[in-house]
């Protein structure tokens, strides 16, 4: 059978875009997907699959072929073909991906403003100012007052969002645990609660290196940089339980250094924040609900400590079966 | 076998011989070298203004004002000390070797006294190194600049010690003291910005 | 047709052929032997960051931190990290260009020897140095030392680090100068620029880099210094100072540093190619220009790597345009090689295979840079093992597989004998898989939530991670066949010849290795480089490998 190399070539383009195609929204490769955002997100990562994939395999199959075709055939000295290009074809191979990368940008762009990247409110920096609870170097101090702070790096507000915040939670971040203040019920916290469908605003600082908060079923992740407050929003769609992973090496735990999303329906959102409130007791110290029941949890302690939180064993036994 | 190549070579080889007298490509490395020079210093330029747009108060609380007459007299002297040396270039141009000493002579005299203010100037300021961010930048850059002053001024000793021998430069052969003179060109550059920044801005 | 000794010349010595032994471990100011101690000492650091990397894969192996205590696996990713940038591929790009550079201009030397020789005596003290660092507690916060981390964390280790870095930052530069002053200055008459190979045009764009980029690192460390030693707080928020000031001075140097490990290689696999195909390289303009082009664009991408960090929205996306606009200098290359063996006479020797590996697996890396790039994937895979498998394959499966490329295909130059085939085909495919095998599922890895940097891992990852281990192991076994390769051709290598694959750069028309002074007469260029194909009935006098079916 005499098949033309055009048609041939027709028909394996057409294979390889259909490939492609289906591989790029086929490929299973991400998690699962707890909010809007982290779909939107794995939108555009479907596209850059099918593109990787396409290119991929052309490449790789034009690698293929010509360790079959062109091989040098044993006794043949003679050189190959005197061609040094091709100036439509190079035109051709440039602008074709020159496009691709600008729609890819424009497309980043969309998402990127989707998720709140843009928002003034998350990509303002008043300065630096020295942190205030857990330095001792107080010399060089500027007194800002944290809490008044509105402006911060991250993510903040969906551009196309209507509802405001609606949970403000701090973050801190240190070595090597995460701690969850709400303000609401003065609640202090290892893990961080919040209900689903709701907008859920983190404002996080560090007290001694870099970390990271992230997030991987909701795709968005930044850095807790000590001096500064940052920021993440999110608005969680499904119920589950979640990691939060630190994804900046912060030292040598930094690998221990996880704690857990809880994602509830507003109803155990409400016990949860009841059963974890403050009594008001003479000025007692706050209880804290379980820091993660793992061997994490050696690291949790002396910092809860530093922070003059440490409740009796036996509130904390009592607090682990309540959840 | 071993020196047989194609018949039809993509090159014909020379049957001349190779030169002897090379051109002089010293001239072109120095100034790459200080394309990488500049580099450092403009790091540290940029570290500067990063802190000075970052900060909240600017230059941070607690630093007292930066006095002006004495790092301006020591500017004015280093920026003329260029032009003096450049009077020492021209002078061995024209085989005037007496010409080229007292020129850079006079040139290293003025180095050295821009150095001397430079310490005076330390030793007389109310902050340290460590004193606030300002100070830290104030030290560091000024302290690395006033470095390379101190080697541009080796490289002036050097040619001045050089130039001792009748038969060392001449009017055709002088890449020492177009070394030392663009080397001392590049330090003074730097300062006339690094003064802008730390003492103006 | 060349004649030894026609020409008299002041510095030849009795017999220009023999250099003996010492002359490789002494100060000695030939391009040639300068290249080679470069290329030595890399591979031997090649393999002592190697063995940092197989003590990390032992620890991945299983979840828990019980091979060695997290403490030292922060030491052993630090070291591995900054040997194999610092100490392998950065000089080994250096002893190619050293080696190259003059002959395939038709110099006799570099422009500048003796600082040429000071540059390479650099690099064995300052690797020395930062190996020594084990003895105080080698630093442990990464090869990007951020502070505060860096500040708070083997504090003489770290000091110790900062101090080679210069050093061998130092040596990169002097070495810079002297590549371009040759290129630009140096040529052969007729040698217009376009006619130089394009090794040298990478190499010049690489060295455009070195010297713009290097010394903003060494302002980053001169204050990270400062800070460590003197107490200043250029970068402790306690004081007053910012972090992420240090983050921009760092990635202004270190992601040029990148196009400066892979534009050497680049260069190489660009001669590779043409020669093991028969055909001229296809668009060498286009090649020529976008390594310029890479080089540019180099410079104003750095902020991807801060996408998280504290960057503003419009910074951040700032840096995504640029960044995905250098994809497509990048993939002109890409299309180019794949043009010029189309259609060619492809000798499957182990420079081929070789260089072919490296535009499959480059061709993967590039596209996950790509998504790299988009800044919303990357808030997702920052600092995971997406990131990690991504410039695995461009470093391992681009600059090391292009190294081994340049490496099979110059051997016969510079030692004057054949490398074993089979050998080398059996290098060629234990590194191929391992590589794949060891990094392909990084990917995945950092797609689920694995971060990077750590010793203790959740159990979900394992059964990746183990995939990642043999590989790892594999590719340590991979090292076997080209050491044992190497002696056997030293000592019992049949003889090169001038020209084994009758090329037509002018490095081929010496003799292998090259006289002392390279050329017994200035060369003069009547034509390209690659112009393959024009001499259809040569009889040639000397026999090409044959390729053997794989």
């Amino acid at each position: 059978m005499n098949i033309p190399s055009n048609i041939i070539t027709l028909v394996l383009g057409i294979a390889l875009t259909l490939v492609s195609l289906w591989y790029g929204q086929n490929h299973g490769l991400m998690p699962i997907a707890a909010s809007d955002e982290a779909e939107a997100i794995d939108g555009i990562f479907d596209v850059m699959m099918t593109i990787g994939t396409g290119l991929f395999l052309l490449v790789q199959g034009i690698l293929i072929f010509c360790l079959v075709r062109f091989r040098r055939r044993k006794g043949d000295t003679q050189d190959g073909p005197p061609i040094e290009g091709n100036v439509p074809l190079e035109i051709l191979w440039t602008a074709i991906p020159a496009v691709v990368v600008f729609l890819l940008a424009i497309y980043s762009f969309e998402v990127y403003n989707s998720m709140g990247g843009l928002d003034p409110h998350a990509s303002h920096d008043v300065g630096l100012h020295a942190h205030h609870s857990t330095s001792t170097n107080q010399k060089n101090m500027l007194a800002l007052d944290l809490s008044s702070k509105n402006l911060a790096y991250g993510l903040g507000l969906p551009s196309e969002s209507q509802d405001p915040v609606n949970l403000k939670v701090k973050v801190n971040a240190m070595q090597y645990a995460w701690i969850f203040n709400y303000p609401q019920g003065s609640i202090v916290s290892g893990e961080l609660h919040v209900p689903v469908g709701k907008t859920v605003e983190l404002d996080m600082e560090a007290n001694d290196v870099i970390h990271a908060f992230w997030l991987p079923e909701f795709r968005i992740k930044q850095d807790v940089i000590p001096g500064r407050v940052t920021e993440l929003v999110f608005t969680a769609n499904k119920v589950g339980q979640y990691p939060i992973v630190c994804a900046e090496l912060c030292g040598a735990y930094h690998g221990g250094m996880k704690s857990v999303l809880y994602v509830q329906t507003p109803e155990d959102f409400q016990q949860w924040l009841k059963d974890n409130s403050v009594e008001e007791s003479s000025g007692e110290t706050q209880k804290i609900s379980s820091a993660a029941a793992s061997a994490e949890s050696q690291f949790i302690v002396p910092h809860i400590k530093s922070l003059g939180l440490l409740p009796e064993p036996e509130q904390l036994d009592q607090l682990h079966s309540k959840h | 076998m071993q020196s047989q190549t194609l018949q039809e070579s993509s090159t014909v080889l020379s049957e001349h011989s190779t030169e002897h007298g090379h051109p002089d490509h010293r001239l072109f490395g120095l100034v790459l070298f200080l394309v990488a020079e500049s580099m450092i210093f403009l790091g540290l330029f940029a570290a500067f203004l990063l802190y000075r747009a970052t900060s909240p108060v600017w230059p941070p609380v607690g630093t007292p004002e930066r006095e002006l007459l004495l790092p301006g007299i020591n500017s004015l002297i280093l920026i003329s000390s260029s032009f003096v040396m450049h009077r020492g270039q021209v002078a061995i141009k024209k085989n005037d070797l007496s010409g080229l000493r007292f020129w850079f002579g006079l040139t290293a005299l003025m180095g050295a006294i821009f150095l001397a203010g430079q310490m005076y100037e330390y030793f007389h300021l109310t902050f340290g190194l460590k004193t606030n961010l300002f100070a830290s930048c104030f030290y560091v850059l000024t302290g690395f600049h006033g470095l390379h002053v101190t080697f541009g001024l080796f490289l002036i000793l050097m040619v001045l010690y050089r130039s001792l021998k009748s038969d060392r430069y001449s009017s055709q052969s002088h890449f020492g003291v177009e070394a030392a003179e663009l080397y001392w060109h590049f330090v003074d550059v730097v300062w006339v910005i690094l003064f802008g920044l730390v003492y103006l801005l | 047709m060349t004649t030894p000794l026609e020409v008299s010349n002041p510095h030849q010595i009795d017999n220009p052929r023999e250099r003996k032994w010492q002359d490789y471990f002494t100060f000695n100011t030939d391009h040639k032997v300068i290249g080679i101690q470069y290329l030595v000492t890399s591979f031997i650091f090649y393999f002592v960051g190697g063995f940092f990397a197989e003590l990390m894969r032992t620890e991945l192996a299983t979840p828990a931190s019980d091979f060695i205590s997290p403490e030292f696996y922060n030491q052993a990713l630090t070291l591995h990290g900054t040997i194999m940038i610092f100490l392998w591929i950065v000089p080994a790009g250096a002893g190619f260009a050293n080696y190259l550079i003059p002959l395939m201009v038709g110099a006799e030397d570099m422009a500048f020897p003796r600082l040429n020789a000071i540059a390479f005596w650099l690099t064995p003290p300052g690797g020395i140095l930062l190996l020594s660092s084990l003895l105080v507690g080698a630093p442990q916060a990464g090869w990007t030392s951020y502070p505060p981390l860096s500040l708070l964390t083997g504090k003489w280790g770290q000091e110790i680090w900062i101090m080679s870095l210069l050093i061998v930052g130092t040596s990169s530069i002097l070495g810079a100068i002297n590549f371009i002053t040759t290129m630009l200055k140096m040529r052969a008459p007729g040698m217009d620029i376009n006619k130089m190979p394009l090794f040298c045009w990478s190499m010049l764009a690489a060295s455009a880099l070195i010297l713009l980029s290097t010394p903003a690192l060494a302002a980053a460390l001169i204050l990270l210094s400062f800070d460590l030693i003197a107490g200043t707080n250029f970068f402790n928020p306690n004081g007053g100072g910012d972090p992420v000031v240090y983050q921009h001075l760092f990635w202004f140097y270190s992601h040029p540093a990148v196009y400066i490990m892979i534009l050497p290689f680049f260069g190489a696999i660009s001669d590779v190619i043409p020669v093991h195909s028969r055909k001229p390289i296809f668009g060498y303009r286009a090649i020529a220009y976008s390594s310029l082009a890479i080089s540019f664009l180099g410079l104003i991408v750095w902020a991807h790597h801060m996408y998280t960090s504290g960057t503003p929205g419009w910074l951040r996306l700032f840096f995504m345009a640029t960044t995905m606009l250098i994809a497509v200098p990048t993939g002109i290359k890409v299309f180019s090689w794949c043009a010029t063996m189309w259609g060619g006479k492809i000798s499957l020797n182990s420079a081929m295979l070789f260089a072919m590996g490296f535009v499959s697996s480059f061709v993967i890396g590039g596209i996950t840079g790509v998504m790299l790039a988009s800044l919303p994937l990357d808030i997702h895979v920052h600092d995971t093992y997406f990131v990690v498998g991504h410039f695995h394959y461009v470093l391992f499966g681009g600059s090391v597989l292009g190294l081994f490329a340049g490496f099979y295909h110059w051997f016969p130059k510079i030692t004057g004998r054949m490398f074993n085939e089979s050998l080398g085909r059996a290098h060629f495919i234990l590194t191929f898989i391992g590589l794949n095998l060891t990094f392909m599922p990084m990917h995945e890895l950092g797609l689920l939530g694995m971060n990077r940097r750590i010793a203790l891992y959740d159990q979900q990852f394992q059964s990746l991670n183990q995939l990642c281990t043999w590989g790892a192991y594999l590719l340590a076994i991979s090292t076997a066949p080209l050491v044992v390769g190497i002696f056997l051709a030293l000592f019992r290598g049949e003889k090169a010849g001038d020209n084994p694959w009758n090329a037509l750069t002018l490095e081929w028309q010496t003799s292998s290795p090259p006289p002392i002074l390279n050329f017994n007469n200035t060369p003069i260029v009547t034509r390209g480089p690659y112009d393959y194909g024009h001499n259809p009935t040569e009889a040639e006098s000397v026999v090409l490998t044959d390729a053997q079916s794989l």
